[in-house]
């Protein structure tokens, strides 16, 4: 079983088309990873997908970087 | 105000024959068949289970991975043909362009319906929140447009003409008289289509156009045969670029062919189809030629729409023989949809560009399958195989749904 911080990483490699070795916990989606503001809606639809929750909109737009997420599935789920 | 003449000095295509212009045109002169089985979806259930489909595109040349994954399969397709296009044209090198002075026109018949099918399923499974905010950018018939401007840098005219069977020769001929009017000096032009969905070949299929013979796909597209039973819908795109003579000229460009004349009209008839005379057909090519400055005893060959279909094939026969009279008969008309099945919103695209190629070789693309010309089917067709003729100047029709009509006429460029 892949661990969260793994599982995260490869969502965002494949929502952003972006490669495993260029993402760091440390990455933010916009500045770091070229992701425009579709890119990050739908990152966090996938992430729902994955981790099978709802993440509310207010919360979805704090999302910035890699950990931020990492640390969200980990305190919701 | 004097028009400014326009030369073609690119082309770039993805066809059922093949995925680029070369292997295309090579699969017309052998009078090979590009239809197959349907295999993008189960279509055990369907009456009609044949198509002309792309086959073995490698994606990664043109797209990124996320260019891939947020576009519908028919921009895919007309980005590639774009690109191809520009880089036959040379312009990629040109460093003197104009690109506030560079525009694009490329359209689809249909536009993303695949994406829009998957959307629907994902809200009617899942509800709205889970619609993708790509949806509409993957979708909707001017992003081929859009994202070729953003790709080439081109920042002046940038339209999507939509016309179903007829976008893709309404949006050359636009594209050609925003340069001859002085709007633009380059133009990317053409049209893309993916319609071999679900939904699409099911629609088509309820409609009872198209052909069922499934157990002989090679031999389902045959215009003007006696034993025609409608057209075998398929996928590509065209797209060439068209430069204002003397810019042409002054950066050394190949040219391949003048667009010489542009023509249109509609039925006023019926939703789907034409009347049985070709009355509105007849109208687009007199246009085209008084656009052109021709007479119809200067043209050589017609690019038929001939798309296989029982009334439409007759129709287009009348209407050449009300335009041309006695020179229909000397003349040769071509269905190369006998071979690429219908592209719908890209056919008059990938058939201008034919019918540029059948004057630069000299020769005549056949119409394959036609064992048995149909009742008034009498003038030269040009069945089975490839011929060698003179071609200065050539013809290509695009009739479409909602009885509109459009002409092309392409010649060799001379001084």
């Amino acid at each position: 079983m892949s661990t969260v911080e793994e599982r995260v990483k490869k969502i965002v490699c494949e929502q952003l088309g972006v490669k495993e070795s260029e993402v760091q916990n440390s990455s933010s989606f916009v500045e770091d990873l070229g992701a425009d503001s579709l890119d990050t809606v739908e990152l966090v639809m996938a992430l729902e997908e994955e981790f099978e929750t709802e993440i509310p909109d207010e919360e979805a737009e704090k999302l910035a970087s890699v950990q931020d997420a990492i640390d969200y599935i980990v305190a919701h789920t | 105000m004097s028009k400014r003449r326009v030369v073609i000095t690119g082309m770039g295509m993805l066809s059922p024959l093949g995925n680029d212009v070369t292997s295309s045109w090579d699969g017309i002169l052998a009078g090979h068949s590009g239809i197959g089985m349907i295999d993008r979806f189960d279509a055990s259930e369907y009456n009609t289970r044949i198509g002309g489909a792309i086959k073995g595109l490698d994606l990664e040349p043109y797209l990124t991975t996320k260019e891939a994954r947020k576009l519908d399969a028919f921009i895919h397709y007309g980005l590639i043909a774009a690109q191809q296009a520009v880089d036959h044209s040379g312009l990629s090198d040109y460093d003197a362009l104009d690109y506030n002075r560079a525009g694009i026109a490329i359209g689809s018949g249909i536009g993303g319906l695949e994406y829009i099918e998957k959307s629907v399923l994902t809200m009617d499974k899942s509800g709205p929140r889970k619609v993708s905010p790509f949806f509409v950018p993957a979708s909707v018939i001017n992003m081929i447009s859009g994202n070729a401007a953003i790709r080439f840098g081109y920042r002046g005219p940038n339209i999507a003409i939509v016309t179903a069977c007829t976008t893709g020769t309404h949006n050359i001929g636009y594209a050609a008289r925003t340069i001859a009017y002085g709007d633009a000096d380059v133009m990317l032009a053409g049209g893309s289509e993916m319609a071999t969905t679900r939904t699409g070949v099911a629609a088509f299929a309820s409609a009872r156009a198209l052909s069922t013979r499934n157990d002989e796909p090679a031999k389902a597209s045959r215009p003007w045969d006696k034993e025609r039973d409608g057209f075998v819908l398929s996928d590509g795109a065209g797209v060439v670029v068209l430069e204002e003579l003397e810019h042409a000229k002054a950066r050394g460009a190949t040219i391949y062919g003048e667009l010489a004349g542009f023509g249109m009209s509609d039925d006023a008839h019926h939703i789907t189809a034409p009347p049985e005379d070709g009355e509105g057909a007849a109208r687009a090519m007199a246009n085209a030629l008084q656009d052109a400055g021709l007479k119809p005893e200067e043209v050589d060959y017609i690019n038929a729409h001939g798309t296989s279909t029982q009334v439409g094939d007759v129709a287009e026969i009348k209407a050449t023989k009300r335009v041309f009279g006695e020179h229909a008969n000397r003349l040769a008309m071509s269905s190369t949809k006998s071979m690429t099945g219908h592209l719908l919103g890209a056919a008059g695209a990938v058939e201008t560009i034919f019918s540029l190629l059948a004057i630069r070789d000299g020769v005549l693309p056949p119409t394959i399958n036609l064992d048995n010309p149909d009742t008034g089917c009498d003038l030269d067709l040009v069945a089975h195989h490839a011929r060698k003729a003179d071609v200065r100047v050539a013809l290509s029709n695009s009739f479409g749904f909602g009885g509109t009509n459009g002409t092309l006429i392409v010649r060799r460029y001379e001084d």
